[in-house]
């Protein structure tokens, strides 16, 4: 029996490797989308083109200007002669924050009365927007504690801020280590969902039916290149994370790799029951992606489940990857011991069980 | 002749009119995927902070320590919870139960008095790096609130103190949804136009059904067209359903005209479905077909196209690839027109983008199929 189902894990690999169109899809876009979404998948600002209104036009306001343009965060494009030229910068996008600065600047510093500023961003892009405005707070603040020093007095307090796990808050470290889940995720699902649909429209499946394999050698068959493969896609990713892009892998490889064959158990078991669900290749294909997308925005890749409504934070509690990119990023970046991520695989594997029998069921009736 | 043209066009159209009512399967595609997409993203999708979970430790209570965290306690960006000791907070955020630590240590009341104290310790969650900045803006907004609260109960002058308004234009409650959703309705079109005509034609090749159809006096052009325009309709109903979608239920502002919204939506549609039979001539199989539309539609106009990574801060190679990303310029001309209104400035050269793109993918898929036809 183990000899059968080894023929046929072997002889589903070839036919996964051996065409060279199946080939490409499963080796070039998944690199290629390593490498251009670690690189674009960034929410960290760069040259945030600014211009500047300075009705003060004194060595203090210039002071604080220069604060702005000595950091890379912001580009200054322009300086303006009136307020108002700004809207129209902005809503033309040609900066994406203004600065202006009130003819009464110097005066109230010098007085001790709080010096008006005024900082306006675009807020087509909230995020942008937000971190824009922490950035200019910060700078602003700064600039005061240093003029208060500068000119003898009690600086007022600042927050001494620090971040743990990540401590320039770079969100590639944030965005890598998540791109190996969603990526494994991607290729396993494709690669289970699709195999039994397109032995069906090929009409191989009946001829696979009159073979002595039982459904489950078949399902096995069908489930463990996928194993294979996701696990083999997960560990270039992998080595690509912490080599390519040095992101800084602070836990134990044995714990990833235990979360990943869980979470790829997981993923196959929702891949054959999609493919036992549908007849044809669309289908299945429909089915994969009707499955992929809720799981990859309900999975917290890219924004945090806590921002969600309650009922959908509910709906995400049935989504493998919602723990797998825990436990990749808690490995990665926390150095996270099994013991504490326990119950993350624990849901891994419940899901996997509850998928994994559907299927056989389903399968059973399909076969039958 | 004209005559016979156009009618053999109108029952070549006819054709995939009554296998899209046979096929739920577009049907689906063009309607019910952009619905249930919106919906998961527009309240799947935020990046608004609110009532996250801080520890605050307060090592020595006094009534400023209290009045502090009493203000924490009123912000909507926060939910407290207390911790005894610094010990406590470090487990809690290993545990990912708090996203910051807030730590006023035993000299808070005295250090606030005295110059150039710190007296605040913040710590935050790094991992998820985003929400910790967020986190932090917030935090250094709330400080410098509650200072300025203090100065101005105090009355005494503070030197270095300013005095900082912030505004958001368009979007003033600073409302992910407001920018997300109409980036959205890109990226879902960018994949039902692609996704449609590429399954659709691959099967087509899959059965050969389409070498049938070449060997009829049909001309290649008709095909294609006869091809594109139920695909359009459809893809313009499914963009229709979208910003429906977006107005009424995620109360989305249109602030822009509506003729604007229906002519780039239609360049970009054009775009979208060249890609999809480009991509259906090369793969000829649904299989490939599927993944490759998926794979340089989708996720590009998911992460490149500035809907929710900002394009300028990606680094120069990156950020030259996304002018071939066509979902680039509809979300581009869709955040302006729905937040800001009819911003010439930022339509036009956008659209200039989108007819070249559109004529660019037509043009190729036209010149691919004709020599796979020989």
């Amino acid at each position: 029996m183990l000899a059968r189902v080894l023929a046929l894990i072997v002889k589903e690999l070839l036919a996964l490797l051996k065409d060279p169109k199946s080939r490409m899809v499963l080796i070039g876009p998944p690199l290629l989308q390593l490498v251009v979404f670690g690189y674009a998948a960034t929410f960290d600002l760069n040259q945030v083109p600014f211009v500047v209104y300075n009705a003060d036009r004194s060595a203090a306001s210039r002071d604080l200007i220069a604060h702005f343009t000595g950091t890379p965060t912001f580009h200054l494009v322009a300086t303006v002669e009136s307020l108002a030229l700004i809207p129209a910068l902005i809503e033309q996008r040609k900066a994406e924050m203004a600065l202006a600065i009130d003819a009464r600047f110097t005066r109230d510093l010098l007085t001790g009365r709080p010096a008006p500023v005024e900082v306006i961003v675009d807020g087509r892009n909230s995020n942008t927007a937000v971190i824009a405005l922490g950035y200019a707070n910060q700078i602003l603040s700064d600039y005061a504690a240093s003029w208060a020093g500068e000119h003898g007095a009690s600086a007022p307090s600042v927050l001494a801020v620090r971040a743990r796990y990540n401590s320039n808050l770079e969100s590639r470290w944030f965005i890598i280590p998540g791109i190996i889940a969603l990526l494994a995720q991607v290729v396993t699902l494709l690669v289970v969902a699709l195999t039994v649909a397109r032995e069906r429209e090929a009409g191989t499946f009946d001829q696979l039916l009159v073979t002595p394999l039982r459904p489950v050698d078949i399902l096995l068959g069908k489930g463990i290149p996928g194993l294979l493969i996701g696990l083999a896609e997960a560990s270039v990713i992998l080595v690509a994370a912490v080599f390519w892009f040095g992101v800084p892998l602070r836990g134990a490889v044995a714990v990833f790799y235990l979360g990943a064959v869980v979470f790829i158990i997981a993923v196959i078991g929702i891949g054959l029951l999609i493919s036992a669900l549908s007849a044809t290749q669309q289908q299945a294909l429909l089915g994969a992606f009707l499955f992929m997308v809720p799981s990859i925005i309900l999975s917290g890749f890219a924004t945090p489940i806590a921002n969600m409504p309650q009922f959908v934070q509910w709906l995400t509690l049935v989504n493998p990857l919602r723990y797998f990119l825990v436990v990749v990023r808690s490995v990665f970046l926390q150095a996270a011991s099994l013991a504490s991520l326990s119950t993350e695989i624990a849901a891994m594997a419940a899901i996997g069980c509850v998928s994994l029998i559907a299927a056989t069921v389903m399968f059973r009736r399909r076969v039958y | 002749m004209s005559v016979r043209i156009s009618r053999r066009l109108r029952g070549l159209v006819h054709k995939e009119f009554v296998q899209i009512r046979r096929d739920p399967s577009s049907l689906a595609i063009a309607f019910l995927l952009p619905t249930l997409l919106l919906l998961l993203f527009g309240y799947g999708v935020s990046l608004d902070a609110h009532h996250v979970r801080v520890g605050v430790v307060v090592t020595q209570p006094t009534a400023e320590t209290a009045s502090f965290t009493s203000h924490l306690q009123h912000s909507p960006y926060f939910a407290p919870v207390a911790l005894p000791d610094i010990q406590a907070a470090e487990r809690a955020i290993g545990r990912r139960e708090i996203s910051a630590i807030l730590w006023l240590r035993e000299d808070f009341t005295r250090k606030l008095l005295a110059p150039g104290g710190a007296p605040i310790g913040v710590m935050l969650d790094g991992v998820d790096a985003n929400t910790a900045r967020i986190v932090e803006a917030y935090l250094q907004q709330t400080w410098q609130t509650w200072l300025a609260a203090r100065a101005a109960e105090s009355g005494a002058p503070i030197p270095g103190a300013l005095a900082v308004t912030s505004r958001v234009w368009f979007n003033p409650a600073v409302q992910s949804r407001d920018y997300l959703v109409p980036g959205l309705i890109a990226v879902i079109m960018t994949l039902t136009g692609a996704l449609l005509t590429a399954l659709v034609i691959a099967r087509e090749w899959e059965r050969g059904t389409l070498e049938a159809l070449m060997v009829t006096p049909v001309s290649l052009r008709e095909i294609i067209i006869s091809k594109l325009a139920p695909y359009f309709v459809l893809g313009m109903g499914g963009m229709a359903v979208s910003v429906a979608m977006a107005v009424w239920l995620f109360d989305v502002p249109l602030r822009g005209s509506f003729a604007v919204l229906v002519l780039a939506a239609s360049l970009f549609m054009g775009a979208a479905l060249g890609m999809g039979l480009l991509i259906s001539s090369v793969a000829r199989n649904q299989f490939v077909a599927g993944q490759i539309a998926i794979i340089v539609t989708f996720l590009p106009a998911f992460i490149l196209s500035g809907f929710i990574f900002d394009i300028g801060s990606m680094p120069e190679p990156i950020r030259l690839f996304t002018y071939l990303v066509a979902a680039r310029y509809f979300v581009a001309i869709l955040q302006s027109v729905f937040l800001a209104g009819d911003v010439w400035s930022v339509i036009l050269p956008n659209a200039a983008a989108l007819v070249v793109m559109a004529a660019i993918f037509l043009g190729l898929a036209r010149l691919v199929t004709r020599k796979r036809l020989d």
